[in-house]
């Protein structure tokens, strides 16, 4: 089988950004991500998605590194300062490495 | 009292007891749906009986008050209150905007007392619901080229309140109410029911920004208990002037006397994002809307009486 390692970029932030995300995400080159609503607890606080501005989303990117890269790097300059939100990158390993 | 304020408290008083009572987020969104949509009806059904006349004007007028109420707030929360230039920019924009709960109270106390209001009231509170969140984004930022104005204005305006708010009040008004009778069951008879239920859900929501009141000191919660009253006899004294009746002047009293909690944050978090969300919707959630609800309610149609009786 043709396996290919990849970056999974994991975001975790307010759930008020996802339309942002959704938007700038292909602009950085991500070919596709996926959102799903959490709830958890970190240096800004219990975020228990209890009331609409209190909800979290966690957006999953399968891309190439210098993507993954870039991606992190526009999140930090744009957005660290006054949103809540961590981002983190891993190693995964996938079948059709063309999809991402 | 009436029994849909018992929910709100209810709901308090279980939220500060940390019960583990909670609706199911889907339910308060298909409660609030429902809410805006009778509303926007009710308003849409009488609109077709009568005629227009005079509302261009009173439309001004109303829309012009959502643009001072900010303007008004914002030195006292500068100045007096000495929040930085984002969070008093914030804090103004959601005092400015209007809580549909609120109204929707409103109108329940009235229909209560058999008291009479203009169906117009619900159009102002469509109106209400923008002009002041753009005023807050002018106020934190200036103009400035940076704010996406066409985006803000297309989530503004096609936010979820004015898109059902609107939607209910055209559909009312295509309808009559001749058209909108096999409906009426499910939307108007079901008024209360669903409020009661939205305004538990508040209750909790409302008692899980409690916890924040003390870390944001006493100025912000002497601001949230005292400034509905000044903003809500302006809007009284405008509804006198404009003509409306005893139950019209009370609910634009109301209007001006609320504060958003729905829209204005959602719009300020991605256009300010340097001012606390905690601090505008512990203000705005967590004391003026209780205080509305239990106290202004009640002072705003005495105010109304009042004004009335000169």
């Amino acid at each position: 089988m043709d396996i290919t390692v990849k970056k999974l970029v994991t975001i975790i932030t307010e759930a008020a950004l996802e339309d942002n995300l959704r938007n700038e995400l292909p602009g950085l080159g991500a070919t596709g991500y996926t959102i799903v609503n959490a709830r958890g607890r970190g240096s800004r606080g219990v975020r228990d998605a209890g009331w609409s501005t209190s909800g979290n989303i966690r957006v999953e990117v399968v891309c190439d590194p210098e993507i993954a890269v870039r991606i992190a790097a526009h999140l930090r300059d744009r957005y660290y300062e006054n949103f809540a939100m961590i981002t983190y990158m891993s190693d995964v390993e996938v079948l059709r490495a063309e999809k991402f | 009292m009436d029994p849909v304020i018992l929910f709100f408290a209810l709901g308090l008083v279980a939220g500060l007891a940390r019960s583990e009572l909670r609706l199911p987020p889907a339910i308060y969104e298909l409660l609030s749906v429902l809410l805006l949509l009778t509303i926007g009806l009710k308003g849409g059904i009488e609109l077709a009986q009568q005629p227009f006349g005079g509302l261009l004007p009173q439309i001004i007028a109303v829309m012009a008050m959502g643009i001072v109420i900010p303007l008004m707030v914002f030195p006292v929360l500068r100045y007096v209150g000495r929040l930085d230039r984002p969070n008093a920019a914030s804090i103004a924009a959601h005092y400015g905007s209007v809580s549909v709960a609120t109204y929707a109270v409103g109108i329940a106390y009235l229909a209560s007392q058999d008291i009479f209001y203009e169906p117009r009231l619900a159009l102002f509170l469509v109106l209400l619901e923008m002009p002041a969140i753009m005023v807050g984004i002018v106020l934190a930022r200036g103009i400035s080229k940076d704010t996406r104005w066409g985006k803000l204005a297309h989530e503004t305006f096609l936010g979820k309140s004015i898109v059902l708010l609107m939607g209910g009040l055209i559909i009312g008004w295509i309808a009559g109410p001749v058209g909108m009778e096999p409906l009426e069951p499910f939307f108007f008879d079901l008024f209360k029911g669903v409020l009661a239920l939205f305004l538990l859900e508040m209750g909790l929501i409302a008692a899980s920004q409690f916890k924040n009141l003390k870390d944001h000191g006493f100025f912000l919660v002497v601001f949230a208990l005292l400034v509905p009253v000044p903003l809500a006899m302006m809007g009284a004294l405008l509804g006198w002037w404009m003509g409306l009746s005893e139950g019209g002047t009370m609910l634009l009293a109301v209007l001006s006397g609320s504060c958003s909690y729905i829209a204005a944050p959602a719009a300020m978090r991605i256009a300010v994002p340097e001012a606390s969300p905690t601090l505008s919707l512990t203000a705005s959630l967590g004391v003026t809307f209780p205080f509305n609800i239990f106290v202004g309610i009640p002072l705003y149609l005495g105010m109304a009486q009042y004004l009335h009786t000169l």
